[in-house]
């Protein structure tokens, strides 16, 4: 069972279980949910990004007939605490922010929740909002992460300094590295804020159960903020209960709390069973947003293309709220270099808070970011070189066996000179330009972490029974965001236990009923609940084989479950249905259920200015290639291909693998081309889709996606996760195509036609011919 | 002030009390239990809300349900064969991938048909062309274009 070829299940290209309900319309999303007597929750904003609360009067809102609670920060039982991520201990080092239900004396970014509202109907609802009275004073906030770190700033939250973190990550002497070098390239790169846009818009339904248990059933990526929701109530955490359900997409915005604090208060108050759905406006204002970073860069190499130092400075724009921005920042640190070898190596990095929406979570979770820096660093260097750009590349990339600049050694393969040559190949020759539409290609590779960081002490649990007739459940508390999380898990347990894939069920999501298995994010899932799958899989399947080995009389090692019978491999020709061994296990009180615990690997951390270590358990490599097409006249560019090579470890289900690969691909062009949540002053300008803009059929590029099966991951099987990974270098990889096509570089996304045509022009009225480049 | 309205939901007929300003989208999902068209952003920028008004494509979240009285209306779930078959279109979905969160897959698959019956054999860029107005995020298109593509080439002329 070990071969590659002897899978019978992995790594085919297998229609996932819940595809079938979701492609009839029948899947129960948050929304479609509902309850009788349910009232409906509203949630009032603020409308200033910095002000203080005066004064709130509900009177008026609550006489509105129909409205059953209005509640503001004084009707909250804890109304302060502390974020958590299903961290089941406090880490320290800023990873803890505070977490605040409603604002009490002061708003401090546009869209924080002020008070709330359950009523009958939506319409009511909707009218008691309108007919609550906030005063509020304006004061001056700071918009800008650079500014808000001069002790002079307005202080965004009181009583802190708006410099959360700073983390450094420090190799030789970086000094020394650049008066070695024979070139230096040094530039700033800017980043935006990004909305996660998932079509699916937060959501949940609250009600209190016939045993006084408060139970939310919500669209979230993280079911274990029921501890978090108790606090909030000052219950018992048994007294909260979480029910996830099937996720219209997540990419990290449903990994904070959103509207579970808030339906629990409403149904605590009301004791009715309340909904609550965000507008689509009330999503892009309210929730977190991916990180804007500022990165000044400066890179070293000698002349034959050697790096020998790197020196880095980020500083991120966490917004009003701490959330996961120290998390999102330690994840850009240890990938700053990038995946390469460099002996001397400085970066700093800070996150800051302002009045602008709060960041945290989104797809790629701060590799994303520096990796638009380092790869544009690296084809700059090419530049300067005269040296090809995936050259340049290979006498760089680490090896497995090497250490990061964290000094983190690489245990696995580092599939970076694969990846870059199936991409290169694939690439094909570069179609010609034709008059003002020029056409460039480039390549980006990058490096994500899969799995949690390991100092945060990460666990997963599942449950695998086999029934008396063979039908197998797995029950564990892993949240499905439309990534065939669930249905993978079926693929492993149908692999171990010799049952066809429609004779298994799968329970996910209960705090209640499925035992933990921890937050669908950091592109976990896959590699910790499917090795918890497994194990539990595996231990079944040991029970049901030793018996069939004594009902046989046969050594246990000729045996194989294969399509629900025990065979006999050693060639006796014996086999037993594995019904009759299953009933001789249950008549002899046997388990014929296991219920597994896999443990990351964890250190603990002991001070956190200076990261120094293992921080992460693996990493996915991966190089994208584009092709792109740039018209001189509007500056427009249009993405004509994109080729993605990765190192999965192994393929559990080909069509997911490839489908979050493909996904990511254009995940990351809205990145590079269209996508930004423009905040001026605090004030949001794009809170719809008209403004916010994704990338839709017509911008499809032809998309190539190569999958290199190492086996080398820490994921069951050999896999690795590849959820994130997939977005991580695709805009670098355009802005280097750019580059090719008309001799720009542009250092801040996205990539605008404005941005492009400004540095067209500004280039057609500079002096100096050479300094653009074809 | 309620208005009585009659459509045909998925070939049964439905006598309705509505309100003036109540959403097609809305009466569909809470009076009728017919989940399956969605909200994504109740502006008409989505798709999500997509359903099929006497064969054509609409935006329920953007339509009046008295504006459509007499219509015959088809969800999602009036594809579901009598015998729990799929139609081929899902099926196509399904084999390709088509589905990952699966929010967006209800409006794809209906604006699918009505382009697939119109139009049997359309070309990659008609398929994109038509489905410009429907949002997906997690997919980024090409196993949906692919997945109608398949039914086309499949289909008898
Ligand atoms: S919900 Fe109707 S178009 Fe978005
Ligand atoms: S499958 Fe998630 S939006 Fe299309």
């Amino acid at each position: 069972m070990n071969g590659k070829d002897d899978f019978k299940i992995i790594g085919k290209p297998i229609p996932r279980h819940d595809a079938w309900e979701k492609a009839f319309g029948l899947t129960t999303y948050a929304a479609d949910f509902s309850l009788p007597d349910m009232l409906h929750g509203k949630v009032l904003r603020s409308k200033y990004p910095s002000a203080k609360i005066l004064s709130i009067d509900t009177t008026k809102a609550k006489r509105l007939k129909g409205v059953q609670a209005v509640l503001t920060a004084k009707d909250v039982p804890r109304n302060e605490s502390v974020t958590r991520f299903g961290q089941t201990h406090t880490v320290g080092g800023g990873f803890e922010g505070l977490y605040r239900v409603l604002a009490d004396n002061k708003v401090h970014f546009l869209g924080e929740a002020v008070a709330l509202v359950a009523a009958d109907t939506e319409e009511i609802a909707l009218k008691a909002l309108d007919l609550i009275k906030v005063e509020y004073e304006p004061i001056p906030g700071v918009f800008d992460p650079i500014e808000a770190m001069n002790p002079n700033a307005p202080q965004v939250q009181e009583g802190r300094s708006n410099i959360i973190t700073h983390y450094e990550v420090v190799r030789g002497d970086v000094e020394k590295g650049f008066s070695e070098a024979d070139v230096v390239v040094e530039n700033t790169y800017r980043v935006q804020f990004v909305d996660h846009a998932y079509m699916e818009p937060e959501s949940g339904v609250a009600w209190i159960d016939e045993n006084g248990v408060i139970t939310i059933r919500v669209s979230t990526q993280v079911i274990e903020h029921f501890r978090g929701i108790a606090d909030v109530l000052n219950l018992p955490h048994n007294r909260v209960r979480v029910i996830g359900t099937y996720v219209g997409g997540g990419f990290g915005g449903k990994e904070d709390i959103t509207v579970e604090a808030f339906l629990a208060l409403l149904t605590y108050k009301t004791g009715r069973p309340v909904k609550l759905t965000y507008t689509r406006e009330e999503s892009i204002l309210s929730h977190s947003k991916r990180h804007p970073y500022v990165m000044e860069y400066k890179t070293g190499a000698k002349k034959d293309g050697r790096l020998i130092a790197l020196k880095a400075r980020l500083v991120s724009d966490a917004g009003a709220y701490v959330y996961l921005s120290p998390w999102v920042l330690l994840y850009s640190m240890v990938d700053a270099p990038g995946p390469y070898r460099i002996p001397h190596v400085r970066v700093d990095g800070y996150t800051v808070l302002t009045n602008n929406t709060f960041t945290s979570a989104n797809r790629g979770f701060g590799a994303p970011q520096v990796c638009f820096a380092y790869e544009s660093q690296m084809d700059e260097l090419a530049r300067r070189l005269q040296m090809d750009p995936a050259e340049i590349r290979k006498i760089n990339y680490l090896e497995k066996g090497e250490a990061l600049a964290t000094g983190q050694v690489l245990n696995h393969l580092v599939a970076l000179k694969e990846t870059t040559d199936q991409v290169l190949q694939v690439l094909g020759e570069k179609p010609l330009s034709k008059g003002k539409i020029r056409i460039g290609r480039g390549i980006a590779s990058g490096m994500t972490s899969y799995g949690r960081m390991i100092f945060l002490h990460d666990t997963s649990r599942s449950h695998v029974s086999i029934e008396m007739d063979g039908s197998v459940t797995i029950r564990t508390g892993v949240q499905d965001i439309g990534g065939g999380q669930a249905s993978s898990l079926c693929q492993i347990a149908s692999e171990v236990l010799g049952v066809p894939l429609d004779h298994i069920k799968i329970y996910i999501a209960d705090t209640a009923l499925t035992p933990f298995a921890g937050t669908t994010t950091a592109t976990r899932q896959l590699y910790m609940s499917g090795n918890a799958t497994l194990i539990a899989a595996q231990e079944v399947r040991k029970t049901l084989i030793q018996k069939a080995a004594r009902m046989m009389d046969l050594d246990p090692e000729r045996l194989n479950l294969v399509d629900r019978e025990v065979v006999d491999q050693g060639g006796s020709g014996k086999n037993l249905p594995l019904t009759e061994v299953i009933k001789a296990c249950a008549s002899d009180g046997l388990p014929l259920y296991h219920v597994a615990l896999f443990k990351a690997p964890f250190r603990t951390l002991t001070q956190f200015e200076r990261i120094e270590g293992d921080v992460f358990p693996d990493f996915t490599f991966g190089t994208h290639g584009v092709v792109v097409a740039v018209d001189e006249e509007t500056g427009k560019v249009q993405v004509l291909k994109i080729v993605s090579c990765f190192d999965v470890g192994r393929a559990i289900n080909r069509l997911s693998v490839e489908g979050q690969i493909e996904g990511g691909a254009i995940y990351g062009m809205g990145y590079a081309l269209t996508e930004e949540v423009i905040l001026k002053e605090g004030i949001t300008l794009t809170p719809s889709f008209s403004e916010y803009l994704l990338p839709t059929s017509m911008d499809l590029p032809e998309l190539e996606t190569l999958l290199i099966e190492s086996g080398d991951g820490v994921g069951p099987f050999g896999s690795k996760g590849v959820g994130e990974p997939s977005v991580c270098s695709v805009a670098p990889a355009i802005a280097n195509a750019i580059y090719d096509a008309v001799g720009i570089r542009i250092n801040e996304l996205p990539l605008t036609p404005e941005r492009i045509l400004k540095a067209l022009r500004k280039e057609e009225n500079d002096e100096n011919p050479l300094s653009r480049h074809r | 002030m309620k208005k009585q309205i009659a459509l045909t939901v998925n070939g049964v007929k439905r006598e309705l009390l509505v309100n003036p300003q109540d959403l097609l989208l809305n009466v569909l999902r809470e009076q009728l239990g017919l989940t399956g068209a969605k909200y994504g952003c109740g502006i008409g920028e989505c798709g999500s809300c997509t359903v099929l008004l006497d064969g054509e494509p609409i935006l329920s979240c953007m339509t009046l349900a008295v504006a459509v009285n007499g219509s015959e209306v088809t969800t999602i779930e009036g594809l579901l064969g009598s015998d729990g078959s799929l139609h081929p279109i899902q099926e196509s979905f399904l084999e390709h991938g088509a589905v990952q969160c699966g929010f967006c897959t209800p409006g794809m698959i209906l604006m699918a048909k009505n382009l697939l019956d119109k139009n049997p054999h359309p070309s990659e860029e008609e398929i994109r062309e038509h489905i410009r107005g429907n949002l997906c995020r997690c997919t980024g298109y090409t196993q949906i274009v692919q997945a109608i593509k398949e039914v086309s080439l499949t289909r008898k002329a």
